[in-house]
């Protein structure tokens, strides 16, 4: 497991997870930078993530959807505040209509990811996840709960 | 899942400052009376009575009167709730990171092939 540390913040609203892995900084980067690989490990196994656009520059959009066992598709978006390659990278993270478009009610996560170099060639990876309101998290999680629940029983399913 | 969004606004409001974090763990170890928890803070008994009402209406604590006093006990279900909400984000990120790890093992072994 390369979960180094976790921290909740309830008064923040922030949750820290700090993983640690023997590999390269820019190899570790690469699963955020090249969406062939960030599709790979963003949506949970039975919601497959698709990355239609991204855009890795300061104010650029990824747009993406997540295609359930139905067919059925959730779209979320990122706009990126902040990337200094392969250090460091934040960005909002939220729910999309079925055109792409952020939903209008709907707020967003600020997503804060820093990478630093370690000894003999790894990479410590931080991961930031803070909610503007308790609100936000409230509904994230009610969204976000079937998916989870799904994805959670087929990882059991995997281990039996 | 039922989700009482206002409670755990107020809860996280309650929880942003520090002396009523501070009142929060005093009555948690036990009932203490608002006159006995004003002795601790360098601040009015009406302040320190105004945190415990904050922290009332966010359900942290209750209060109940004995003779003149008012005795203030903790309620450790609403900071359950509140720490609760975090865990759920938090294994959505393990889960995800979970795969992180394989992804990278692989393009890792592309590379060496």
């Amino acid at each position: 497991m390369s979960v180094t540390s976790v921290k909740r913040d309830p008064a923040a609203l922030t949750l820290t997870i700090e993983a640690q892995y023997a590999a390269p900084i820019e190899r570790v980067w690469a699963l955020w930078e090249d969406p062939r690989l960030l599709e790979q490990w963003w949506g949970p196994p039975t919601y497959p993530a698709t990355m239609v656009d991204h855009d890795l520059t300061p104010g650029g959009r990824v747009r993406y959807y997540m295609t359930g066992p139905e067919g059925d598709k959730a779209r979320g978006w990122w706009r990126v505040l902040e990337v200094n390659s392969p250090r460091y990278l934040s960005f909002e993270d939220g729910f999309a209509d079925d055109t792409g478009e952020p939903m209008a009610d709907m707020p967003f996560i600020i997503i804060r990811v820093t990478l630093s170099e370690t000894a003999a060639q790894g990479t410590r990876m931080v991961i930031e996840g803070t909610f503007p309101s308790t609100e936000t998290l409230e509904r994230y999680l009610s969204m976000g709960m079937e998916e989870g629940i799904t994805a959670a029983v087929s990882q059991i399913d995997a281990l039996l | 899942m039922v989700v009482d969004t206002e409670r755990t606004d107020r809860v996280f409001r309650a929880l942003a400052d520090a002396t009523r974090r501070d009142i929060l763990l005093r009555v948690m170890r036990g009932e203490s009376s608002v006159s006995t928890l004003a002795s601790y803070y360098p601040m009015s008994f009406a302040a320190v009575q105004k945190h415990v009402v904050v922290l009332e209406r966010a359900r942290l604590v209750t209060k109940r009167k004995q003779g003149r006093e008012q005795l203030v006990l903790g309620e450790s279900s609403a900071i359950e709730h509140a720490i609760e909400q975090l865990e759920r984000y938090e294994i959505e990120w393990r889960e995800r990171l979970v795969r992180f790890d394989e992804v990278l093992q692989n393009s890792l072994k592309g590379r060496k092939q």
